[in-house]
Parts: C-alpha cells; structure tokens; sequence
C-alpha cells in the first residue's frame, strides 16, 4: 500500500458521515461501487447472462409479437410460467424470514386444485368457489402456523405433516363425488389463470398485485420488522415485546395464500384435479429462489423483490434449456449448476477473495 | 506479534500494533469498546487474518491462518461469549474434534473420565453427562477455559473470562492462572474490571483505536495514568458528573408489586418503585436478580401475585404489555436475548417504539433515522452509519443498541440487567450519567448487578436476595458495602 492511499483511508475513516467521504471519490468510480456492493447485482447479472446465451444460440429469442391480442414470445412466456412459482416463493420468503420453512406448498395446491373440481361440481357460484380455495389456504396456513408457533414444532417437521397428508386429503376430495381426475371448466377461474387483460396475460398482472399488496402489507408496516425480528431473535423479540406466535402465525398464513394462488393459476390451468402430480417439487423451488435472492435459511431477512428474480432465473434457465436444443434431460444438471455459480457470487468472502486478486494484479 | 494492521470495511481496526507477551506472565490488554482488543485476539488464534505484520513465537516467524494452526502452535483461547454447545454434555463440550478412539469407534467412556481430568485441573467437580446449558454461566466459562487448556498449550487467552463470575468465582480463576502461570505459560487477560487487574496482571498493554498507546509492568502503570491512556482524556471530569446529580423518590408508587413469583423460580417478593428513584437488586450470581428482572416485566409469567403500573393492573402480565404501561427491560445476555445481529442499527433501536406502536402504524423512514441519529449520539454509539449490522459492531456497542432500544420506547420504568456487563470504563460513566439524568427527569429505575460498587453508586434502595428469595430491603442511607454483604451473609440487619 503507497503511504498516499494510507493517508487517505485513515482521514476517511475519522470522517463522521458517509456522503463525505464519498465527496473524495471520484464519481462515476463510486456509482460502480454502489451498483457492485447491491446485493440485487448478482442474481441480475445471472438472469442478463442466461438471457444473453440464449440470444446467442436461438435468434430472435428476444422477439415480442401480439398473436390474436396477446403478447408473445420468450420473454413473456419465462415470466408466464414463472408466476406461480414466483408467488409461492413470495410467500415462502416471509416464512424463511421468521426462520421457518413450509414445504407444504405444494400440497396447499394439491388441496386447493381438488376443492375448486370438488366445488364447481357440487354447482357453486365460481367466485364463491374462487374464495373457498383461498380460504383452504388460508386454513392450510393456520394449521401450520398452530403447529409451529403454538405446539412449538420445528417448522421442517411441522409442515412436512402437511406436506405428506395434503395429496392425500386431495385424492379423498377427489373420491367424494367419484373419479380419480375429474376436470372442469370454469370461464372465471380460466380466465385469472390462462386468460389476458389487454396485451398482458392476467396471471402476470395478478402477480404483480400480489407483490405489490405484500410489499405493501411488509414494508409500509411494521409487520416485516416484527417478522425479521422474529426470524432473527426469537428470544429478543419476545423481550422487546412482539408477539412472537402471532407473527408466526401471520408468516405461515400469508404462505398459505400465496400458496393458494398458485393452486388456482395451476388447476385451472390444467383443467383438472390431479393432487399427485400438481405443483410437484415447487417447494424446493421456492426455497431455491428465496435462496437466490440472497435469503437465508436462518432467517432474519425478508428480500421480495430478489425472491422474484431468484424465481425467473429459475424459469429462465427451464425455458432456455428447453429452446436452446439441448436434450430436457440435461435440465435439471444445468439448474444445478448454474444455481451454486449464483450463490456463489453472493458469497461475501468469495468476492472479496475475488476481487482482492483482481486489484492485487492491476497494482 | 509485530506491526500488525487490520482494517474492515470503513475501520481501520488495527494500525501497526506490537504486542509481546512472555512466558509465564499474565499480560493484560486493555482499551475501551472497538479500540482493537478483539481483532488483536482474533488474529492471534486465526480467527481472522492480519493484513499485515508479522507474529513470531519463541522469535521463530509463524503463520496463524486458522483457529486449527493456532491450537497448534500452542496458542488457546477463551472467546469472551462462552463459545461451546450448550444442548451437548459437558464431556462432548471438552472432548469434540479430538475424541478418543478405541478400534476406530469414540470410546465414551475415556472421553468421560479425560473430560473429568481436564476439569480437575480446574479444581471444578460437576456431572459431565449432563447437558452444557444446564449449568449456570460461570461453570459453563470455566468449562470453555478447561477445553482451551492443552498439555502443550504455551498461550492461553482469556477474553473476558470474569465478566460473567461473581467474586468467589473470579477468585477461583485466578487461582487456576497463578498456577499456569507457574507452569510457564503467558496469559493474555482481557476485561474491564480495574481491580482484577490490579490483582492479576504481571504487564500491561492498552490500545486506543487500533493503535498501541502504552505498555509497561503494571507496578508502573497507576490506576488513573492507566484509565487516562485508554479514555484519552482525564478522568475526573467523568467521576464529577457521577457525583453531580442528587436523587431521591417522589410521590406515589409507580409500580407496585404484590407477592409477585413463580414456583421453582422465585419466591413470591414485594417490590415498589417510585418515579424519579433507583432500586437495586442485589445477590449472589443465581440469587434471583435476573428472575426478579423479568417477573417485573413479564418475560417470565408469575404464578402468583399481582402487579400495579401507575395504578393500574397488568392483568395478562407479558412484555408487550409491559411495553404498554410504559415498562422497558433491558436484558443481561445481549448475543442470546438482545441484539438482532442482521438488522441494522436504526431497525435494532426503534424497535422499542415500534412494538410500543403496533404493527399498522409504521415509523416513517425518516422518523426512524432521527430517533436512531439520537440514540447514536446520546449514547456515543460507534458506527459508521445507523444502517449498519449490529453484529458487526463491537460487544460494548451492542450493549448501548439495546439500551436505546429499551430508551427510545420513553418508558416511565426502566429495568436494567447487569446494564455496564462489558462495558468499558468511558461508556459506563456515560450511561450512569444518562441513568443519572434520566431520573431526574421522573424516571424509574430497576437495577439488577454483580457489582455492588455500582449498585452502591446509583441507587437509592437496595433489594438483596439470597437463594431466589428476597430477604431484605436496604433503605436509603443505609446502603453500603457491609450492609448489604451482612444481609446476603445472612445476618439480621
């Protein structure tokens, strides 16, 4: 190190304030340095790579045409299939964030697909039905919320209960009115999943507005400080006077709905109640996509906005993988893959080691 | 270790530090919260790496690049929150990561009898099968001291080691470091307590700001030259304020408690508190001071007993309702009941105002960063800015984040628990002063301490208890070290 730079970062040490300090950079040098320090950078980086690779190899990937009123293309397509995924994972970030876990998602959907079949056979208005399968999981998330936050189970066991009991209880719903796969038609509930406000599919606008409604519900109230809170300390949250159980309880509800959602968008897509195979292994992607997004799994951390990039890399690399030619076989091996690259570039440590070398040769 | 540096992201935490220590001396290192002393420790046994400088020992060069190299080289050490596994028994606790081994398989019952011998050296006799945290805090430091102390250990370093003891106690450890000492071993002592110092260290070296301001033998280190050199300043203008502000209760009651206890726990006590006054609870370490503390508050739920806040009752007693009345409680264990390590500062702090508030009605961003900008200042928090980690401030700085927590909520009754517990001497007069001020101006004040001297200074009454019960109150004018130690002694007072 030259004694100037010495110097220099000792006055910038003794400086009180921030902004004064950055006064002596200069500009442009410290906006870079921002934009590298935000921990969204990583993951964006990620997404505008996968992206890229998949200009490269497929042309005319990036094309957006309007076909029969509707947008259409790559880019809308990742973003379509992505929405349920990314909402279960919303959800699935607020329960990580009080240090819990929910790997009952997927049974959530599994129960909502066989209500909202078992409903609009039993003749029920559709937007009744509609409510009913956002009320089971609204229930489903109070059961886990009652088994974690009022018997105390550790949230792993306790939503792996309902994880294991929900395709189930899905296939004996199925059996109250006959059939092993019955399907519907609901122009309502088809029309939130599969239809299209405009140019833009309505399931990507309803999730816009669920993450704007629970961006709302955790920033612009307390509600996500007591979460984190929670998440981070249990014991000093109960000491600083938060009601640790009700949060919980509040964490494992909004999952449920989030959850809920997702089952909707899913079933009537698919036009069917099938509780073994709907929204199989979401759980993990929503975990994974929490985890891309910089959250951890010991809780204390509540990011929404990275928790819906973590699910469109996901996506991203699904339908890249898909368009790009490659045997589906390799999916799974290439996610993986590109998921430890991701999380390694969050790595605090692994950057500064990185980027320690990298200043080390320019000197 | 010569010339060392280490700087952390807008701290530069060590500057060209030269810190010697020799055989068989107790060496200790002193300096107020965030001067260095931790970093120092860290990279002396691996936990963190220097950016530069050299450490040698036995004047050979060496590297130190994991906590497994130093242990090697013979350096152990004794973190000063006791670093062990409280749900695994005491003998994993000793012998994990080095177990014995009988025809390939861990032999449970070798690993019993060598974790036994190891606490023998340290004159401790407990039941080693049974869980860690089942035993009290100070067995549990001593258990870590046990498991730092090699056969070829030739440092050991203790990083606070008393700050959870009580005098019998630290009596016991120093004994334990004469005698390493006599075996040839150098002891690096870190703490707060002048006095321990006093008793035990052989040299002496402070640090201010991450550069070394003095060293020396402690016969030639005078309390007051020793206290300037670590604050910078002189200290007597901070023992005038201390004196400056007279106390005394006024009025009615404002918390009144009734044959308030928990079976098991605390045997039902009396307690009245009244604005402007400052009690003291006083005992042996596991008298009952912290249970006393969180009845009160609600953090334990009493079994019996009533409790009244300004007239009124608490009737489903808990901390939020606490909060409600007005009360705020500032626990004794920052790392497990205090500190939210991954939020930041500002979120830490206005905390205690936003529970107070409920969940609808956010403080705004810009509310927020001026009660935080407050306490930062108030309190002399060093951070370089309230969005900062609060793990990642210094033990002492920690304390102060949840002191303003407990401040910023504008509590008429404000219940302390060990409130100085490892805090240097500059911030321990700034908060007695804060306390000080805070009283004058009506508050009440509940503190629980192991430092009778403290308890002394400040306070206006003194409950004592002995073996989870209260068995006497100290009035004013009355309160003094004898008092109070005939009274836990036993004696009619």
């Amino acid at each position: 190190m030259t004694p100037g730079s010495n110097v220099e970062t000792k006055t910038a040490a003794l400086r009180p304030r921030a902004n004064t300090e950055t006064a002596a950079l200069p500009q442009r040098l410290h906006g870079l340095r921002a934009l590298a320090g935000h921990r969204a950078i990583w993951p964006l980086l990620a997404l505008a790579l996968i992206l890229a690779v998949d200009g490269a190899i497929s042309p005319g990937f990036f094309n957006v045409r309007i076909v029969e009123g509707r947008l259409f293309g790559n880019l809308i397509d990742i973003l379509y299939r992505a929405m349920p995924t990314a909402v279960v994972a919303l959800g699935m970030a607020v329960v990580i964030g009080t240090k819990g876990i929910d790997l009952s998602v997927g049974s959530v959907i599994a129960i909502v697909g066989a209500v909202i079949t078992w409903r609009i056979h039993s003749g029920d208005p559709h937007l009744v039905v509609l409510m009913a399968a956002l009320a089971v999981g609204v229930l489903c998330g109070l059961w886990n919320g009652f088994l974690v936050a009022v018997l105390d189970i550790q949230p792993i066991i306790a939503t792996l209960i309902l994880m294991v009991s929900g395709r189930g209880i899905g296939l004996m719903i199925n059996l109250l009115y006959g059939g092993t796969n019955p399907s519907f038609t609901s122009p309502l509930l088809q029309g939130l999943s599969v239809g299209h406000i405009g140019l833009v599919p309505t399931r990507i606008i309803l999730g816009a507005a669920i993450f704007g409604a629970l961006w709302l519900l955790i920033r612009r109230t307390a509600l996500g400080l007591f979460l984190e809170s929670v998440g981070g300390n249990a014991a000093a949250a109960d000491l600083a006077g938060i009601n640790a159980r009700l949060i919980k309880y509040a964490a494992y509800v909004i999952c449920g709905f989030c959850a809920a959602w997702a089952g909707v968008v899913l079933a009537a897509d698919t036009h069917t109640s099938d509780p073994v195979s709907i929204g199989l292994y979401i759980e993990l992607d929503a975990i994974l996509a929490v985890v891309i997004g910089g959250g951890s799994l010991s809780g204390g951390r509540i990011y929404l906005g990275m928790t819906v990039l973590g699910a469109l890399i996901i996506q991203a690399l699904t339908t890249s993988i898909l368009t790009s030619g490659l045997p589906p076989e390799y999916n799974l091996v290439v996610k993986a893959f590109v998921v430890i690259v991701v999380l390694l570039l969050q790595s605090d440590n692994l950057r500064a080691a990185l980027s320690k070398g990298f200043t080390g040769r320019k000197r | 270790m010569l010339g060392v540096s280490k700087a952390f992201p807008g701290v530069r935490a060590l500057d060209c530090v030269d810190f010697r220590v020799q055989a068989g001396e107790v060496h200790a290192l002193m300096g107020e919260n965030g001067a260095g002393k931790s970093t120092l420790i860290k990279i002396m046994t691996g936990a963190v790496r220097r950016d530069e400088g050299e450490i040698r020992i036995d004047g050979r060069p060496v590297e130190i690049n994991s906590p497994g190299e130093a242990r090697a080289l013979g350096v152990g050490t004794v973190y000063q929150e006791v670093n062990l596994i409280p749900t695994m028994s005491v003998t994993r606790n000793l012998t994990l990561g080095r177990q014995p081994r009988r025809f390939g398989l861990i032999s449970w019952r070798t690993a019993r009898s060598l974790a036994r011998e190891r606490l023998k050296r340290l004159r401790i006799d407990i039941d080693v099968e049974r869980p860690l945290g089942s035993f009290s805090l100070a067995v549990q430091q001593l258990v870590a001291i046990a498991r730092a102390l090699e056969d070829d250990t030739r440092v050991l370093v203790l990083d606070e080691p008393t700050a959870s003891l009580d005098a019998d106690e630290a009596e016991l450890l120093f004994q334990i470091v004469r005698d390493l000492k006599g075996r040839g071993i150098a002891i690096v002592f870190i703490t707060h307590f002048l006095d321990q110092v006093y008793k035990i260290a052989d040299r002496i070296s402070v640090l201010r700001n991450g550069r070394l301001v003095g060293e020396g033998a402690t016969a030639e280190l005078p309390r007051l030259k020793l206290i300037s050199l670590m604050l910078g300043r002189e200290l007597e203008e901070t023992e005038e304020r201390l004196e400056a502000l007279p106390h005394g209760a006024k009025g009615e009651p404002i918390l009144l408690a009734e044959g308030l206890g928990r079976r098991r726990v605390m045997a039902p006590f009396d307690l009245t508190l009244r604005p402007g006054e400052v009690v003291g609870l006083a005992g042996l370490l596991g008298s009952g001071r912290t249970e006393v503390a969180k009845l009160i508050f609600g953090a334990i739920r009493p079994d019996s007993g009533r409790i009244e806040v300004g007239g009124a009752r608490i009737a489903s007693h808990s901390p939020g309702q606490s909060l409600r009345h007005g009360m705020a409680f500032c626990p004794e264990d920052r790392k497990a009941e205090g500190i939210f390590a991954e939020l930041s500062v500002r979120e830490n702090i206005v905390l205690g105002l936003q529970t107070k508030r409920g969940w609808l009605s956010r403080l705004s961003y810009s509310e927020q960063e001026r009660l935080a900008q407050e306490m930062i200042e108030a309190l002399g928090i060093a951070t370089p800015d309230a969005d900062k980690p609060v793990g990642q401030l210094s033990g002492g700085n920690q304390q102060k984040v949840v002191l303003a927590r407990s401040l910023v909520s504008g509590p008429s009754i404000l219940i302390l628990d060990e409130p100085t517990r490892g805090i240097d001497v500059g911030a321990h007069a700034e908060i007695v002063t804060l306390i000080r001020k805070l009283c004058a101006e009506g508050l009440a004040l509940l503190v629980a301490s192991s430092e009778l001297d403290e308890l002394i200074a400040v306070s206006d009454r003194i409950a004592v208890l002995r073996d989870r019960r209260m068995i006497g109150e100290i009035g004013s004018g009355d309160v003094t070290r004898e008092t109070i130690i005939r009274t836990i002694a036993g004696a009619r007072s």
